[in-house]
């Protein structure tokens, strides 16, 4: 009954196809469109986890996550790009813009007073990601393939096909979240 | 030119790692749940890339479930930390050194 | 390449002149309307029919002194009004306003004079947008320095978010009955078939309701009527910072009235009638301007005959009221598929 509905719709999606492909298939845009979103994702991450003042954090992460989701659309995840806007800097991080008014969160100093073990542990973590990455570049010869058009069509198909168990435990799963926030902030009157 | 893999997985790295030092240096609660939301889109990044890389959509379905499931860490998350700060005043985690209160 | 440029560039400055021109006629149509309503005269001393009044408003706004509170947040407090202002411009370049699918400017098709006809989340990138103005509200809120503005701020945040769950909602019925999230496919079947709002009614009328909510237009404008918390979380606001918020105001409001023509009453087309070539783009173009400033109107005609909703009223209704009858919309519409009345 379901892929009878899904099958009928009238618009094709092939149309769709060479559109998403003439336009992401090349070109000197993409890689400078690449570089900026990269450029600016790293910055505000550093400014998101270094800045003293808990509502710049928030913003700056929210500006990572529109980076992210740039590099999404280039990667041709389309569905996903708009539903890391909605999701991520539209929902998520309004809550935690929420949390930080309504507790006055204060600003800290993280850079200016580490702990001991921090420091190692801060550099060995630098030194992995480093390491990784340089492995990462000598193995890895990435050829480049086309990009996977995800749009919102196919990524349903696939959610109401192969991972339709997965996709009713994740509303069970957001369902218990729910119940689970507002029990833990209701007051004891 | 299409972007090839190998930089999407640097650029995914380097966010994770970034994360990573903020979730370690930071003392507020509000702050390492930043760093884990962090590393959570770093991941995502990976996935979709190589996703793409075989040519397969499953990658992308994959980010999509780890959304769902950050969103509903969030909402715990920050319900315990508001829980918290009722109790001590504070979301300092270096304070939250007692088994019962 | 260059000259799809050009043609993005030329459709992005009509859509733009369009927008940023129903503003100032907005404000004095809100002015007049509300003088009619009232059986008064409103401003008509300023150009013939006061029709010179937004500019003249205009003009004050930007040479007044720009007042910014000693212990507010700089970069935040002036930072909330401009973003408040892009979200609400940038959702304009999904929404087809005409007809042109057979019409070739410097040979590259001008499809609908959709800024960005190619992008296949249509409307999920237009709420996913809608969804950050919260961030403006909430910032000009909080970086003011002021209890009222930061309950007021907050208390919009809460609305906001609210109503945008019910209007995706409804919006979802036409969306699963088109098979599409691109608006362009939304008008094309219904010229093909019947106009949205008559087989889903009960979704058009929870989309009316949410968007006057997401719009903070009364009867759900409590967080920044002037006699609510001094006026919420614009109430430190001066000159053009106030010029902004007022601006992305009516920016919203044309918005939501542009989704409700496209979505549920056929945008562009008439029925029976093939718009096609540069005729057809203009006629469909004056249609679907038509059609939107009726929905203009209707947010003029009801912010001046419906009291305001309190706080605890308004919440109720939009997670105890629309949110279950727009998921009835959807459950009705998913039985009309199957049965292929749809």
């Amino acid at each position: 009954m379901c892929s009878g509905v899904v099958e009928s719709h009238r618009f094709s999606l092939d149309s769709r196809l060479s559109t998403l492909d003439r336009n992401l298939g090349g070109g000197v845009m993409e890689t400078a469109v690449f570089f900026v979103a990269g450029a600016v994702a790293v910055i505000s991450a550093l400014f998101a986890v270094s800045h003293r003042d808990p509502v710049v954090n928030v913003l700056s992460l929210v500006v990572t996550m529109f980076c992210v989701a740039v590099n999404y659309a280039l990667l041709g995840a389309s569905f996903l790009a708009a539903a890391q806007i909605l999701v991520y800097a539209g929902a998520i991080l309004v809550l935690f813009l929420f949390v930080v008014m309504l507790l006055n969160a204060p600003a800290e100093h993280p850079v200016h007073e580490p702990r001991p073990f921090q420091r190692v542990a801060g550099t060995l973590t630098a030194l992995a990601a480093g390491l990784g990455g340089v492995v990462v570049l000598l193995t890895f010869h990435g050829q480049a393939p086309p990009p996977v058009p995800g749009t919102a069509v196919q990524i349903g198909r696939m959610l109401v096909g192969p991972y339709f168990f997965a996709f009713e435990l994740v509303s069970v799963l957001l369902l218990a979240a729910l119940v689970g926030a507002m029990v833990l902030v209701k007051r004891k009157h | 030119m299409v972007i090839p893999t190998t930089y999407h997985l640097i650029l995914a790295a380097l966010l994770f790692a970034i994360g990573a030092a903020g979730v370690l240096l930071r003392r507020s609660g509000i702050s390492i749940l930043l760093g884990i939301e962090l590393m959570l889109n770093a991941v995502n990044l990976t996935l979709v890339a190589f996703g793409r890389q075989h040519g397969q959509l499953d990658g992308q379905v994959f980010v999509f479930f780890v959304m769902a499931v950050a969103a509903a860490e969030v909402a715990v998350g920050l319900a315990l930390l508001v829980a918290i700060f009722r109790k001590q005043q504070s979301i300092d985690v270096d304070r939250l050194n007692v088994m019962r209160w | 390449m260059w000259a799809e440029l050009a043609v993005t560039a030329v459709k992005l400055l009509v859509v733009a002149t369009i927008v940023l021109t129903i503003v100032p006629i907005m404000v004095w149509v809100e002015r007049r309307g509300a003088a009619f309503i009232q059986d008064r005269l409103g401003p008509n001393r300023v150009g013939p029919w006061g029709l010179f009044q937004p500019i003249i408003d205009v003009v004050k706004l930007l040479f007044k002194e720009r007042v910014t509170p000693t212990a507010a947040n700089k970069l935040l407090f002036w930072l909330a009004p401009g973003i408040a202002v892009f979200v609400a411009l940038v959702t304009f370049i999904v929404i087809p306003f005409g007809a042109g699918k057979d019409v070739k400017l410097f040979g590259v098709e001008l499809s609908g004079l959709t800024v960005a006809p190619q992008l296949d989340v249509g409307v999920l990138y237009l709420f996913a947008l809608g969804s950050l103005s919260v961030y403006g509200i909430v910032l000009a809120g909080w970086s003011s320095n002021n209890k009222y503005s930061l309950l007021g701020g907050l208390r919009s945040s809460a609305q906001l978010i609210s109503y945008e769950l019910a209007m995706t909602v409804s919006v979802l019925g036409v969306l699963l009955s088109t098979g599409s999230l691109r608006l362009d496919d939304v008008v094309a079947r219904q010229q093909q078939h019947v106009w949205n709002f008559i087989p889903q009614l009960l979704g058009f009328i929870t989309f009316l309701v949410a968007a006057f909510a997401e719009t903070n237009r009364l009867p759900f404008d409590l967080p920044e009527a002037e006699t609510e918390l001094v006026a919420g979380y614009h109430v430190e606001y001066s000159a053009m910072g106030f010029g902004a918020f007022m601006m992305s105001e009516y920016i919203n409001m044309v918005t939501a009235s542009a989704l409700a023509v496209t979505l549920f009453f056929g945008g562009w087309s008439l029925p029976g009638v093939h718009l096609t070539g540069w005729f057809g783009l203009i006629v469909s173009m004056g249609v679907f301007l038509v059609k939107m400033s009726f929905f203009l109107w209707l947010f003029v005609w009801v912010r001046w005959s419906l009291p305001r909703f309190r706080y605890d009223q308004l919440m109720s209704l939009g997670w105890k009221g629309l949110l279950p009858l727009a998921t009835l919309n959807l459950v009705w519409v998913g039985v009309a598929m199957t049965m292929g009345w749809l």
